[in-house]
């Protein structure tokens, strides 16, 4: 049952949420002690909130577009008088004093809160494994991870757990998961869904979206909880989105261009490439106009964002000084006394990227790495500013290969960074991509084909995706 | 203060100002002085994880206007992260403007013509104040620390000078100036006491006729425009004697303690921090049209340069109680006194040094009318001093008050009396009067006005004594 459904028949009164909550916490009951997929379930607080809901209908009222809808939430996403651990020992025992603008647009539409998911350590990572609480696992394969950063969330939607995930995607940590674990991960135009709750990553590219299993519940998702915010100065000043009007009309005389860099990326899989090219035949069967694309940059995206993404890490991760909040190891003065509960609080991979990023940042170096990074940027946007001359819409792989082996690559940064070579240019060009399952790999796992729009294209974009998800396998 | 012979001393300035809005320049905080300590604090200015920054727009006017006042342009600006551990800045980081600032090029003219370049002036967040109890007092040797966030994101405008200042004078003059700039325009309250104006000074000696700057060191912990001097005079000693030593200036930070007079080594070059200064991304850029630049040019008040003008215009002279009048703000009062036919020195003279703090119930009529009591004789200086004081507390009309007080003109016939008498009881000094050149004569002129105010009991006029004794002696 769709998120859509879920709230339909609610808001009907012909399922109580209360039900529809039991099911899916019944889920989390059988299977979260293999997958891992949350740090906090919040049963209780969830049962009352559906009962509410409940309540609500029995009066008559209407609790709103996703009543009683099941939802999962990144666990760096602030929840009032809830733990928010961003998977790190360093925000130990911290309970934000504030809901985060997302959190209060799903609890205004009538969504109940299931509980906090697993992520990488402040979303660093692809593969939820650089989690402080353990790895979260595929649920289509728990030998196999389930990409990330936002890992927990879809783990938990693609297993049943909740209907509805929320991710946040900095270099795809929201598509890239999704197309691991074979459901819907959409990340939106910087600036349309606000960040204000959300535990800053890399601040100019994080952006909040939804986990879904079909395109419509994204779609849906992504219209409660975009919209201006004026408590984030970066949020768009535009009202909430319309997707669902146009979400049908299908792609009948849109140009569609198929990356060509990045379908020759290094490491793509074949088996993937040959999924991306039934995604293309079945647009072109619905009457798009396909053709090749080129975005020379987009290669470059990757070392663009190693650099630009620690350096923002390292300034808004200096606040967990032991200080204020979160963990504090004594130490003889107040220096000691920051450098012992940064080093006993933060992860290996949070370190490497703090460190990176100070580098990037210093004195004698700022031109060479971030200033360059910054210029590759601009560059690429320019790239697909001119590929949308001639194309509506992108598309590309979301991921160069199905979903690994647990410990494969946690070795190796490198190879790890490398998974997110076809997301990584749509976080530094500020534009809206989604990814949507596309059959499965050679060895059964989902794959993930990625839509790719200009800012503020989402409806175009959704509309691709829901033609793609009519045809898939 | 003098100069050192042979050299020149060079003062750049830095000033930071906390604005005086209603809330601090990131989130919706009271933005007030001597609260509970962790008062007036939110998840943003306490940078929990998550939150998230929005400009003040009042903060942006205020520092708008403050531009404006000091002659710069405003420009399209942003905001960058400057990055240092520090427990009483939140976020490990302080927002402020870095490569682009608001303010540019802007100049400040003390009140003797001297014109000190304005090279910036910035809007930054504060930081909280730290206490550290215990071991020395300071971060590193504290048995431990208190930390009050209630400062944390107050507004700050930096003002930065160029290097044009050349004596502890002008550096006074300079913070005395812009304080009153700050007070006219309403931006700030300015007290150096509570911290709200901080002044720090980047000094550097120089031989005489070199054209290249000597190196630096900046002088912090002024907490008062007479450290400043004193500060300034140190530090240019201490440089001097140490290139005539032979030795060196070594680029640094140096504190100033008000107790033994010096400046001590705070932090050297070496130690100094990498603030890894990159754009804000939090923030979008600062761009004000050229409306709002226009509408903070239209409310801009009358500035003390120009207040001085006008009132040494309309009094036509320039004498220094028209800076003090301006300074105290009774310049408005002065003028419609003048404006109303009071005699202008007299004004000058009264409102400059008889009127120290608040008006009271005093008003230009009320002024106009006591000169006109002075300027025609009816009352002394003396007496109008008693006079006014009494106007500013009661209000009353100086002629009732000095009948109050016993104040009458002595007419001519009892004054010419008084001083004959006066004259017959000292005929040996009269003697030294009438014949003594100009020198013993004034010197006289004041031991005969001083015996006959005595025995009038100050009733008599001066000026008018003076007259018969000259008249007396032929």
């Amino acid at each position: 049952m769709s998120a859509r459904e879920i709230a339909a028949a609610v808001r009907a009164g012909e399922r109580p949420a209360r039900e529809v909550l039991e099911e899916h916490l019944a889920v989390v009951d059988a299977r979260d002690g293999e997958l891992h997929a949350f740090n906090l379930v919040l049963a209780d607080e969830a049962r009352a909130a559906a009962d509410v809901i409940d309540d609500r209908v029995a009066a008559g009222e209407d609790p709103g577009p996703l009543a009683g809808v099941p939802v999962a939430l990144k666990d760096n996403l602030c929840t009032r008088g809830v733990a928010t651990t961003c998977s790190s020992k360093i925000l130990e025992g911290w309970q934000p004093p504030y809901d985060a603008t997302v959190v209060a647009r799903l609890a205004e539409a009538g969504a109940v809160l299931v509980g906090k998911t697993n992520l990488d350590e402040f979303a660093m990572g692809s593969s939820t494994e650089n989690s402080a609480f353990g790895p979260t696992r595929n649920p289509h394969d728990p030998t196999k991870v389930p990409g990330g950063s936002s890992g927990g969330s879809t783990a938990a939607v693609a297993a049943g757990m909740a209907s509805v995930g929320l991710g946040s995607d900095t270099g795809g940590s929201i598509r890239q998961p999704a197309a691991l674990c074979g459901v819907v991960g959409m990340k939106p135009t910087y600036g349309r869904v606000s960040r204000y709750g959300l535990v800053a990553f890399a601040s100019s590219l994080d952006q909040i979206g939804p986990i879904t299993t079909t395109v419509a519940d994204a779609a849906t998702v992504f219209e409660v909880i975009g919209g201006h915010d004026p408590l984030d100065s970066t949020s768009i000043p535009r009202p909430s989105p319309e997707i669902m009007a146009t979400l049908g009309d299908g792609v009948a005389g849109l140009r569609i261009g198929v990356i060509d860099e990045l379908m020759g990326a290094e490491g793509m899989a074949p088996d993937v490439l040959a999924r991306t090219l039934e995604a293309v035949a079945a647009l072109e069967a619905a009457g798009a106009t396909v053709g090749e694309a080129s975005v020379p940059a987009a290669v470059y995206g990757i070392t663009a964002y190693y650099l630009v993404a620690p350096a923002e890490a390292s300034s808004n991760l200096a606040r967990y000084d032991g200080v204020r909040y979160g963990l504090r190891v004594d130490a003889a003065n107040t220096a000691d006394m920051n450098e012992a509960s940064r080093t006993a609080g933060f992860g290996d991979e949070v370190k490497r990227r703090i460190m990176l990023g100070t580098y990037a940042l210093s004195a004698g170096y700022y031109d060479a790495y971030y200033g360059k990074a910054q210029k590759v940027r601009t560059l690429l946007i320019r790239d697909f500013e001119k590929a949308y001359e001639e194309f509506d819409l992108l598309l590309s792989p979301t991921t160069p290969t199905t979903a690994f082996p647990i410990g494969e690559k946690t070795a190796d940064p490198l190879t790890m960074y490398l998974n997110d070579v076809c997301t990584i240019p749509s976080n530094l060009a500020g534009h809206p991509s989604m990814s949507v399952p596309f059959g499965t790999g050679d060895d059964g796992l989902p794959v993930g084909v990625q839509v790719l729009a200009p800012s503020l294209g989402e409806d175009t974009m959704f509309r691709a995706a829901a033609v793609l998800e009519g045809a898939a396998p | 203060m003098s100069g050192i012979e042979g050299w020149e001393t060079v003062v750049g300035l830095e000033v930071h100002v906390e604005l005086a809005t209603e809330t601090k320049l990131f989130c919706g905080c009271r933005n007030a002085f001597g609260s509970e300590p962790n008062t007036n604090v939110c998840p943003v200015c306490l940078g929990l994880p998550g939150s998230l920054p929005v400009l003040n727009r009042t903060a942006v006017e205020y520092a708008m206007r403050l531009g404006r006042a000091l002659g710069c342009r405003v420009e399209a600006s942003t905001f960058a992260r400057k990055n240092y551990f520090y427990p009483d800045m939140p976020k490990d980081y302080q927002v402020s403007q870095y490569d682009l600032p608001i303010n540019i090029d802007g100049v400040l003219e003390l009140p003797d013509g001297f014109r000190v370049g304005i090279e910036r002036a910035h809007i930054e967040e504060d930081t909280g104040k730290s206490t550290h109890i215990g071991g020395g007092g300071r971060i590193h040797d504290a048995a431990h620390s208190l930390v009050d966030y209630n400062r944390a994101g107050v507004p700050l405008v930096e003002i930065v000078s160029r290097p044009d200042v050349r004596t502890a004078d002008q550096a006074r003059a300079y913070a005395h100036e812009l304080r009153g700039i700050l007070l006219a325009t309403g931006v700030s309250d300015a007290r150096m006491e509570e911290g709200s104006m901080r002044v720090d000074a980047n000094v550097s000696v120089r031989r005489v006729g070199d054209e290249t700057l000597g190196t630096r060191a900046e002088v912090k912990n002024l907490n008062s425009i007479r450290s400043l001097g004193r500060a300034i005079d140190y530090e240019a000693r201490r440089q001097v004697d140490l290139l005539e030593a032979g030795d060196r200036v070594v680029q640094e930070t140096r504190h100033w303690n008000e107790a033994d007079g010096r400046t001590h080594t705070l932090r050297s070059k070496e130690e100094a921090y990498d603030y890894r200064y990159f754009p804000e991304p939090d923030l979008v850029p600062l761009a004000p049209d050229a409306d709002w630049v226009n509408r903070v040019d239209a409310a801009l008040p009358l500035l003390p340069a120009a207040r001085r003008a006008t009132l040494a215009g309309a009094a036509g002279v320039a004498t220094a109680d028209v800076a003090t009048i301006v300074d105290r703000g009774h310049d408005d009062l002065a003028r419609e006194a003048i404006a109303a036919g009071a005699d202008a020195r007299t004004v000058l003279n009264r409102v400059g040094n008889d009127l120290a703090g608040d008006l009271g119930a005093l008003d230009a009529a009320g002024l106009t009318a006591l000169v006109a009591l002075e300027t025609g004789g009816d009352l002394t200086a003396t007496q109008a001093k008693a006079v006014l004081a009494e106007m500013v507390t009661s209000g009353r009309a100086p002629t009732e008050i000095a009948a109050d007080l016993g104040f009458e003109a002595m007419d001519t016939g009892a004054l010419e009396s008084v001083v004959d008498q006066v004259i017959a009881g000292h005929p040996e000094d009269w003697t030294q009067f009438v014949e003594g050149d100009d020198k013993a004569r004034g010197k006289l002129t004041g031991f005969f006005v001083g015996l006959v105010m005595k025995a009038t009991r100050g009733q008599a006029d001066g000026k008018a004594v003076t007259a018969l004794l000259r008249q007396r002696a032929g």
